[in-house]
């Protein structure tokens, strides 16, 4: 499980750097999305990942650290906002700039 | 448990939300309750400061839960002396703003004074998780703040700083993740202990988590590979707004100092001050990259911001050296920088409204209303900043290059320190031989010089000859503050059983 787990936030900060690097806002919006689900999951798992344990605590049984829990609860909140900030700013700057590139203008001019 | 240091935060919290609900009152009312809440932060972090100064570390447990399972505010003399620098440079950057600058925007007050929340809890906090939380809200008021007055400079700057911060929040996620997941904790007294504790098969992870977290610190702080964002974005930032962000690359080295001298500090085993070998050269590399910068500056905002680069690398040397002495003399230096370079931006505004469209940019243009008292205004500033005596950066860098062990570290530090306020000094004598002598022979009548900004700007700029006359206080005060800070037991008393006050 851990090397498919691995796998899955490997391929999705990978995404999210290739979009980031686009260099247009709307991809670069989709970039920081996927980099910051990337970087949820792997909070989660800091916690260690377990099947068929009890979710937050049990008597005497093995249970889920409920810690990281809060902490990507947490991230997810801020994600969010700093998500919904970031997509006005980029649809401003379409509008103030006439072009979607992330310097302002269009490059090579 | 004093309830005191709650305070800092709670104060702008509740009156931030007072203005948020409150959007459509009056200007004035906004401004009384913005402005009330900024002037009673000032006694009241000066109170915290004389509190931390007995010696003793307090805490204060939210909801009472005990370190380490609950969130701990900590306040020892670097916070309190932190709190102090921000306080003051806020209540002038604030009365600055009242005299028009935040009727560009509904909420400016409100922002600012959630801006002032995430800077007060940054530097009180003692969790880690809790110091990323309250740089969201520090980070999410600053881009509000940034963006202040609208115009396609300021989006195009703000939309970059937004990026990269977000990607920075995201690099420490992964090192705060990195660290729990090995050492079970987020509390910074905790980590500390398991941090020396850490067997060698641990040690590499936490040396990577550790050097991610100088990547997200240093790009607030604005050192040489992560400070291309800075420039632009100070630039465009409105005065009062530009005076405050003055104190934001200093939340960065402050988180540098804290991280690396209690966590990575002398007792992590093989990690032990791991950051101070990435510092040195960067400290340098940033010191010669702003001086550029600064000479080729094509507007007086441009210089200062690019002045404001050269002044994190000369606390980052201080802070790399890692000796007591060299410490001292950052934090000193560091006092001083925050509220000259806040005063400065002030000043550039002041000057840009009696130069019409040109505002400040290095050309020829109309003759100012007032060049005698700007002028002597920018002398002031110029020399502080620039380290020459008898004002405040002269005793900040002469500690500083006291401080330097003979050898090769003096002989890399001295001549980029020395070079480097030269290069200062002539970028600045452009600045203001432009700005005051090459001008024309018509005056704008339009800008009438407005008093109460004027006596914002003139008393930052004023603390310079204060933090002079105050400075024997002042250097006991932060010799204590690095004796403390490398009092690593007084720190790890607070998460042992029964060890919190």
């Amino acid at each position: 499980m851990e090397a498919l787990f691995a796998a899955a936030l490997g391929i999705l900060t990978a995404s999210g750097v290739y979009l980031l690097l686009r260099a247009r806002t709307f991809p670069v919006v989709m970039g920081l999305t996927l980099i910051s689900y990337a970087v949820n999951l792997f909070l989660f798992a800091m916690g260690r990942l377990h099947t068929g344990v009890s979710s937050v605590i049990a008597e005497g049984a093995e249970y889920g650290d409920p810690l990281p829990q809060a902490l990507v609860l947490t991230a997810i909140v801020i994600g969010f906002a700093m998500t919904a900030f970031v997509v006005v700013l980029a649809l401003r700057s379409v509008g103030e700039m006439q072009t979607d590139h992330v310097d302002g203008q269009e490059p090579g001019r | 448990m004093n309830h005191g240091l709650a305070l800092p935060v709670l104060l702008p919290m509740f009156i931030g939300c007072l203005l948020l609900f409150g959007a459509r009152l009056s200007m004035p009312i906004k401004r009384v309750l913005s402005l009330t809440s900024t002037t009673l932060l000032v006694p009241l972090s000066m109170w915290l400061m004389w509190q931390a100064d007995q010696g003793a570390l307090q805490t204060y447990a939210m909801g009472d839960w005990q370190a380490p399972f609950g969130i701990i505010l900590l306040l020892d003399r670097l916070s309190a002396l932190l709190l102090v620098v921000t306080a003051v440079l806020a209540f002038f950057a604030l009365l600055y703003a009242v005299r028009g600058d935040d009727e560009r925007g509904r909420n400016f007050h409100a922002l600012f004074q959630f801006q002032l929340m995430g800077i007060n809890g940054a530097f009180l906090t003692g969790d880690l998780f809790n110091l990323f939380v309250f740089f969201e809200i520090l980070l999410i008021a600053s881009y509000s703040l940034l963006l202040h007055g609208g115009g396609p400079e300021r989006v195009r700057a703000g939309l970059h700083y937004v990026i990269l911060n977000l990607v920075g929040s995201a690099f420490f996620l992964i090192a705060v993740g990195v660290l729990y997941g090995i050492t079970g904790t987020l509390n910074m007294a905790d980590l500390s202990i398991r941090v020396a504790a850490a067997n060698a098969e641990q040690a590499p992870l936490l040396g990577a988590a550790g050097l991610l977290l100088l990547v997200v610190f240093g790009l607030k702080a604005a050192f040489l590979p992560l400070y291309f964002w800075l420039p632009k974005a100070y630039a465009s930032a409105s005065a009062p707004v530009a005076a405050l962000f003055a104190i934001m690359t200093k939340i960065g080295l402050y988180s540098i100092l804290r991280v690396y001298t209690l966590i990575f500090g002398d007792d992590a085993g093989t990690l032990a001050n791991m950051a101070e070998a990435w510092l040195w050269p960067l400290a340098l590399l940033t010191m010669v990259g702003g001086v550029i910068g600064a000479l080729a500056a094509t507007s007086l905002h441009g210089l200062l911001a690019y002045l404001v680069v050269v002044s994190v690398g000369t606390l980052l040397a201080g802070l790399a050296q890692g000796t007591a002495e060299a410490l001292s003399a950052a934090l000193y230096y560091l006092i001083h920088s925050s509220w000259i370079a806040g005063g400065l931006f002030l000043l550039a505004d002041l000057i840009s409204r009696q130069r019409g469209a040109k505002t400040t940019r290095l050309i020829q243009g109309p003759e100012l209303q007032n060049p005698h008292l700007l002028g002597g205004l920018f002398f002031i500033g110029a020399i502080a900043v620039a380290g020459l005596p008898p004002l405040s950066g002269f005793v900040g860098k002469l500690l500083l290059l006291r401080a330097v062990e003979p050898g090769l570290q003096a002989l890399f530090l001295w001549p980029v320190v020395l070079v480097g306020g030269l290069a200062t000094m002539i970028g600045l004598s452009r600045a203001g031989s432009t700005l005051f002598w090459r001008v024309g022979q018509s005056q704008l009548d339009s800008a009438e010089l407005d008093y109460g900004r004027l006596f914002a700007c003139a008393s930052l700029l004023l603390l310079s000859p204060l933090l002079v006359g105050l400075a024997a206080p002042l250097l006991a005060y932060v010799d204590a503050t690095v004796i403390q800070l490398h009092d690593l037991q007084l720190y790890r008393q607070l998460v042992l059983p029964g060890g919190a006050s």
